[in-house]
């Protein structure tokens, strides 16, 4: 037992060296790359922390949502508008985005999690796109399908603009690093061991005295307030927000980069939206049919790696140690 | 004061009558059997029992309270615990958290979110102690899907247990073992605490007739007889039901 817990400490030490050290990569960033490159960083930070969030109700509790973008987006339109239209500021209009996202979720979680599996995808997937249909209709709030432009930088008060590239990079990483933080410690807790039991088996969860319904409603709630995060970051990246926020085609593009990295770990849906993010900007600048190369890319993950990369990663390292 | 109380309780699934009218009273420490046929409503029985379906008519008492209207973690939370006729364990982790899980679901850390689960000392040295003692520590490390069926059969069982239950319901816990697994559940199912009351759906009619205090005989959703293990043993209609009229 004593080996057994030695083993713990030395794995829980590598996680914790893997993360001062991805950390200080990830504070190096402005120094050594261009702003054009440091912003694409920015927006890989801004996905993984949403495709991990996603992979919350995914990888761990077993709920395939394709309606994530209704968070993310809520949270955009909330913190964008307050700062746009009544003057926020950042302390007030970023917490006030993340608390949008969670009542929405708690809505939307009474009436979803009444049922499971591919139920459980079309019904997220209907209730997203009512958001949508919002978005897109109240022009005189919203802006239509034109958005809302100019939305302003975050002011920390701080004497570093957050128009320059740098100061607002740092902004992100600090938040990208709390929300991440956020999401390891649910999934080590015993809250986070329920959550791997109940996409296990909720029949023998129930049998065990686990009240499998609250479980998976706070997971909801947690999971769109980290999303509704993403979504406020993204917003003063782009400091523009439009219903593409809150469409399917977002809540598919975020499920993609949980299954292509890997549903069930933390680090597998980051590497994941890093992937996406960056083949989005390169294929881009040659094509504009983007979703059909999703849609490609789609298939072949389902194709060759069901597990994502992370899977493949250590299917490969079995077969190698085995020969 | 009866551990478990059935009244008069049916079943309908549509046009079927899966149980009807069936009512039982099992006494504190008793070991009771129910045997019957197939089809005859056993696991239906234990299904509504531990309220993962609901009684079209009729009440369920656990120690003489109604808890008709209870869902199963709330029934669970009172002391009933049960296994699976279809083994139902937590596949993709190990056996050591499959025992972790059930433990924790006691544990006032459960709902914890901020609280490192490994940080839990006291809960692992349980859930160590608990596979020691059922002779499972060596495959402690295993994934639930890599261990063989006997063994997944025996961590459903020590599931149920390691909730320390006042009541336990096992469905078939013998189905599909060899002849070796079967002597050895069946030790384990000896073994267990006197206190604990046991309800227990059994096809192998030595393992019901060797376990038994009582047994009741299940046949198309009724009770059609109830005794020690003589009188059902010299019982012509539970003769019949299962030799067949001449």
């Amino acid at each position: 037992m004593s080996d057994l817990a030695g083993r713990r400490i030395k794995s829980s030490n590598a996680a914790a060296v893997l993360w001062i050290a991805g950390a200080i990569v990830l504070a190096g960033v402005p120094l050594v790359l261009s702003p054009y490159y440091a912003g694409l960083v920015v927006q890989m930070m801004v996905f993984a922390l949403f495709a991990m969030s996603l992979d919350l109700l995914l990888g761990y509790a077993g709920m395939p949502s394709l309606g994530h973008a209704a968070y993310f987006g809520m949270a955009a339109y909330t913190t964008g508008l307050l700062a746009l239209k009544a003057g926020w500021s950042v302390w007030f209009a970023l917490p006030a985005g993340i608390v949008l996202a969670m009542l929405t979720a708690a809505v939307f979680g009474l009436l979803a999690l009444r049922t499971r599996g591919s139920y459980f995808l079309m019904i997220t997937l209907a209730l997203s796109q009512v958001l949508w249909g919002i978005a897109f209709g109240w022009r005189s709030l919203t802006g239509g399908d034109d958005g809302l432009p100019e939305i302003p930088r975050p002011d920390l008060g701080l004497p570093w603009s957050m128009s320059g590239n740098t100061p607002f990079y740092y902004f992100v990483l600090f938040f990208f690093l709390a929300g991440a933080f956020v999401l390891v410690r649910v999934v080590a807790s015993p809250f986070g061991y329920a959550l791997r039991g109940i996409r296990e088996s909720e029949t023998r969860m129930l049998a065990l005295g686990y009240d499998v319904w609250r479980y998976k409603f706070a997971a909801f709630v947690v999971a769109a307030a980290i999303a509704g995060l993403a979504g406020c970051l993204y917003v003063y990246f782009n400091r523009f927000v439009s219903p593409d926020y809150v469409h399917v085609v977002r809540s598919a593009e975020v499920l993609l980069m949980v299954i292509l990295g890997g549903a069930g770990t933390l680090v597998g849906p980051a590497v994941g939206a890093t992937v996406i993010v960056l083949l989005e900007n390169l294929i881009s600048t040659y094509t504009e049919r983007w979703v059909t190369v999703l849609g490609i890319i789609y298939v072949l993950v389902a194709l060759l790696a069901p597990n994502g990369l992370a899977g493949l990663i250590a299917s490969t390292r079995r077969e190698r140690t085995r020969a | 004061m009866s551990a478990l109380v059935v009244e008069a309780l049916s079943r309908n699934f549509g046009g079927l009558r899966a149980l009807s009218n069936v009512s039982l009273a099992i006494e504190p420490g008793e070991r009771r059997l129910i045997i019957g046929p197939n089809g005859a409503g056993k696991t239906t029985l234990f299904n509504i029992l531990s309220g993962a379906l609901n009684a079209s008519s009729g009440k369920v008492k656990l120690f003489d309270r109604d808890i008709t209207p209870l869902a199963p973690y709330a029934r669970a939370k009172m002391g009933l615990a049960r296994t699976f006729q279809i083994t139902n364990v937590f596949p993709r982790l190990t056996v050591l958290e499959n025992v972790l899980l059930a433990l924790l679901a006691a544990d006032r850390s459960v709902f914890c979110m901020h609280q490192r689960m490994h940080d839990n000392e006291r809960l692992f040295a349980q859930a160590h102690a608990c596979l020691e003692h059922w002779n499972l520590s060596a495959i402690a490390a295993r994934p639930a899907k890599a261990i063989s069926y006997g063994e997944q059969r025996l961590l459903d069982l020590i599931l149920a247990m390691a909730m320390q239950p006042k009541v336990l319901l096992l469905d078939e816990p013998t189905a599909g073992l060899s002849a070796a697994e079967v002597v050895r559940v069946v030790g384990m199912i000896r073994s267990l605490p006197k206190e604990i009351t046991i309800a227990m759906i059994e096809h192998d009619m030595d393992v019901a007739f060797d376990l038994a205090d009582r047994i009741s005989v299940l046949h198309q959703g009724c009770v059609i007889a109830e005794g020690d293990v003589d009188a059902i043993r010299n019982n012509a209609q539970v003769t019949e039901i299962y030799l067949g009229a001449d």
